[in-house]
């Protein structure tokens, strides 16, 4: 048991170290660093492109695609030790999170030949930035309800006329393409009736609407659609056969090894250490103790999780089950931290002006921002289900609605008769 | 990157998964619970016989020498069949103490009957309620005779030799004292965990000899848990994996409302809260394994977090078992208690999950004030 690199991946490190030392944009070093939660530190989209081109032109934009699809050509290990390596500079790339872990998967498993070798160099260069049209407001947790309409023309060109609204969609205000799935077929059961398209976000009839979330915020958006012309070309699997893509694309958001969401852990004990009270710093309180030895050891498991699933990797093998479990613990853990960060601030805990605010006001922002993560890409809930259905094999919900026609459905406002 | 045990250390812990589900069945366990012994005799000296109890001994003191990290994996098999034997006591933290400082007459003379079970060891270091500090420690040694009351220990009454914390011209050391011999009276306690017997030692002149340097006692003794607590948490890894897996198949098997009550949401979560708690148990483990096998700087640190975390998920699992259970988990019949009663009695043995929490911080600070 050790955490030694083998040869050929320590002289891979090597390598990606010496190209990031030479590279990297350094002039942005120390503001990425001081990036604090869901915050690029003040980087433009510009900055985050020149240096996803560059990543693109040394074939780590997406280390582990194929070469002719933009990719390195990498093995999955060698795309952990390049995350490991990219450091701050990661922060960067959040652009182009959902298009590189997301779409250009989903890309690659379903679109034709040609499209692959045109759309995704593009994607992986940052010179396209995608979007998943996923969610709607009646179909959250409950995918597969979505209602927005693909309708074949009649005009016979067999082109689709696509009507409806998502939302939650980050960076469509940035995009330049989108993965979209829609409705095609009513009156079959809810999940049989889905089709799966891809589309220039510049189409005649998007709309795209920020919302303003519940932090005061925007990076996520609403996306209206009025009688956008989608040619059948851009569709990605089988008529009604949705459902199926978009598993591609779902399992590839939650098969994220090695990237480690943050937890606040470490921002907590720098506070609590720093912290002044009459008795001395605030780590001395034994009640303080007892709450960050819990803290420190939840993420402490979260880390050696991570490192038994980048062991898996090296040895060529795939990642257990185990690593199902990080979002769930991080983004619970990020929210209590955060209220206990504030408790031990005293009254002044209410303040958010950073300049005024205690540890420059980033567990008031902490406390804000964390609802969206035990929401965002499955909630707490549907993660714990996909634990108890998928790792512990407990039977699936009981689901009346499963092989109902879609448009009998009960739903709000339109309650069963 | 290689942070996982060895395809050899893996076959080790079937082989001991595959004796323990032969030689410990929950009948087993249960003939502990329900009779007059406080531990499996024949089972203890099959694991010694099968070179599981000297694993980490060297060879040339009757073990198996083979190392800490095959003792973690036979740690979690004995730790999922709940064995009613005495390895924490004897192998955890006598045999550790031993070879961390004792001599080599004291080794020679006390490692290899640990390492085939013929002798069994105590570690004797609480006087009472309340938590063990050194400051707490008042049995005293005068030319070398050992007097004081010890309570609780582990295995008190079944333990043929004990390491025992006491003052010498006011500072702690450990000493090494033959149960057997005068001076010593022993009492067995009930306790919540039959399985695992308490006893109270009460030493009146009882020739000791002293381990290690004066007035080490309390550095020697914090040393020798944890190592203990990382290999403990390997037991409670085991027993938390053990009571998930219980709950899980009643959940799938009991039907209730005209369907599996694994069917519903309230279930289903309690058992991924468990399955999430164990795997961030097992992963802290691991880490504790690697510090252990390797003696890393970091021992400390990883000790207290493998502590702190395996004592939650064991716990978490067994009292959630229950639950998933419902009323049947509460009936003498079901082996579900069996868990409840270990998962409680292990989190408080080696120390409190407080005190781990504490010393989890202190160390932290430390490493943090040591790379600044």
């Amino acid at each position: 048991m050790n955490f030694d690199d083998t040869a050929e991946e320590a002289a891979f490190r090597t390598k990606v170290r010496s190209w990031i030392d030479e590279n990297a944009p350094k002039h942005l070093e120390a503001q990425l660093r001081r990036a604090g939660f869901a915050s690029s530190g003040g980087t433009t989209i510009e900055d985050s492109k020149a240096w996803q081109k560059k990543k693109y032109d040394a074939g780590y934009a997406c280390p582990s695609w194929p070469k002719e699809y933009g990719g390195g050509g990498l093995s999955p290990i060698e795309r952990v030790i390049w995350s490991q390596e990219e450091g701050p500079y990661a922060v960067l790339s959040g652009l182009f999170t959902i298009g590189v872990g997301m779409c250009g998967p989903t890309v690659m498993a379903w679109a034709s030949e040609e499209q692959k070798r045109d759309l995704l160099p593009k994607l992986a260069s940052g010179e396209h930035v995608w979007c998943q049209l996923f969610s709607e407001p009646a179909s959250g947790s409950d995918l597969a309800g979505l209602r927005t309409r693909a309708e074949r023309t009649t005009d016979g060109s067999g082109d689709w006329i696509i009507n409806g609204q998502k939302i939650w969609t980050s960076g469509a205000h940035r995009s330049d393409y989108g993965i979209l799935i829609t409705r095609t077929d009513p009156t079959l059961p809810k999940h049989k009736g889905l089709t799966m398209f891809f589309l220039s976000m510049k189409s005649p009839g998007v709309e795209v609407r920020p919302i303003k979330q519940a932090n005061g915020d925007s990076a996520f958006n609403e996306v209206y659609f009025t009688d956008v012309r989608i040619p059948d070309s851009q569709r990605l699997g089988a008529v009604n056969q949705g459902w199926e893509v978009s598993l591609t694309t779902l399992m590839n958001e939650r098969l994220s090894i090695g990237s480690g969401m943050p937890t606040g852990f470490p921002e907590l004990f720098d506070f609590c250490m720093n912290l002044q009270t009459e008795d001395g710093p605030a780590v001395n309180d034994r009640a303080v103790r007892s709450r960050l030895a819990g803290y420190a050891a939840k993420a402490s498991g979260l880390k050696y999780t991570g490192m038994r699933a980048i062991s898996a990797l090296s040895k060529g093998e795939t990642p257990g089950p185990e690593n199902s479990i990080g979002k769930l613990v991080a983004g619970a853990m990020m929210q209590d931290l955060a209220m206990y960060a504030l408790d031990l601030q005293g009254e002044a805990g209410v303040l958010a002006d950073p300049a005024q605010a205690a540890a420059g006001a980033r567990f008031q922002a902490m406390l804000l921002r964390s609802p969206a993560t035990r929401v965002e890409g499955g909630t707490d809930e549907v993660l714990r289900n996909i634990i108890a259905e998928r790792v512990l094999g407990l039977p699936g919900d009981i689901r009346v609605d499963k092989d109902v026609p879609f448009k009998d459905i009960p739903t709000s406002g339109r309650a069963k008769a | 990157m290689n942070f996982d045990f060895s395809p050899e250390q893996k076959q080790l812990r079937d082989q001991a998964r595959r004796f323990l589900a032969d030689k410990c069945p929950p009948a087993a366990v249960r003939a502990v619970l329900e009779g007059s012994h406080t531990h499996d005799a024949a089972l203890w000296r099959g694991l010694g016989e099968m070179g599981f109890l000297g694993a980490a001994i060297p060879e040339e003191y009757g073990g198996v020498g083979l190392g800490h990290l095959e003792l973690c994996v036979i740690a979690e098999e004995i730790g999922r069949a709940l064995a009613p034997v005495p390895i924490a006591s004897s192998i955890y933290l006598t045999a550790e103490a031993l070879m961390l400082a004792g001599g080599e007459a004291q080794k020679q003379a006390w490692l290899p009957k640990l390492a085939s079970g013929e002798a069994i060891g105590a570690f004797a270091l609480g006087e009472g309620v309340g938590r063990v500090t050194e400051a707490s420690i008042r049995a005293t040694v005068s030319g070398g005779k050992l007097s004081g009351r010890k309570a609780p220990v582990a295995d008190g009454e079944i333990a043929d030799v004990a390491v025992v914390a006491a003052r010498e011209g006011g500072k702690v050391s450990l000493f090494l004292v033959d149960l057997n011999g005068p001076g010593v009276t022993r009492e067995t306690v009930t306790s919540i965990d039959p399985t695992r017997g308490q006893a109270v030692l009460v030493f009146a002149d009882a020739p000791a000899e002293r381990i290690g340097a004066v007035g080490d006692g309390w550095r020697l003794a914090s040393e020798v848990m944890d190592r203990a607590a990382i290999l403990m948490a390997f037991e409670q890894v085991g027993g938390a994996d053990r009571a998930l897996e219980m709950g899980r198949d009643y959940a799938l098997e009991r039907m209730a409302f005209g369907r599996q009550i694994g069917s519903f949401q309230a279930i289903k979560h309690m058992l991924a809260d468990m399955y999430v708690a164990a795997t961030l148990a097992r992963s802290n483990a691991f880490y504790g394994a690697w510090a252990l096998s390797t003696n890393a700087a970091e021992l400390p640190v990883a000790a207290a977090t493998a502590r702190v975390s395996a004592t939650e998920a064991f716990q978490l699992c067994a009292k959630n078992n229950i639950q998933v259970h419902g009323g049947m988990g509460f009936t003498w019949a079901f082996d579900c208690h069996l868990f409840y009663r270990r998962s409680n009695a292990l989190a408080l043995a080696l120390g409190s999950k407080s005190t781990w929490e504490d010393l989890l911080i202190d160390r932290l600070r430390q490493r943090n004030e040591a790379a600044a």
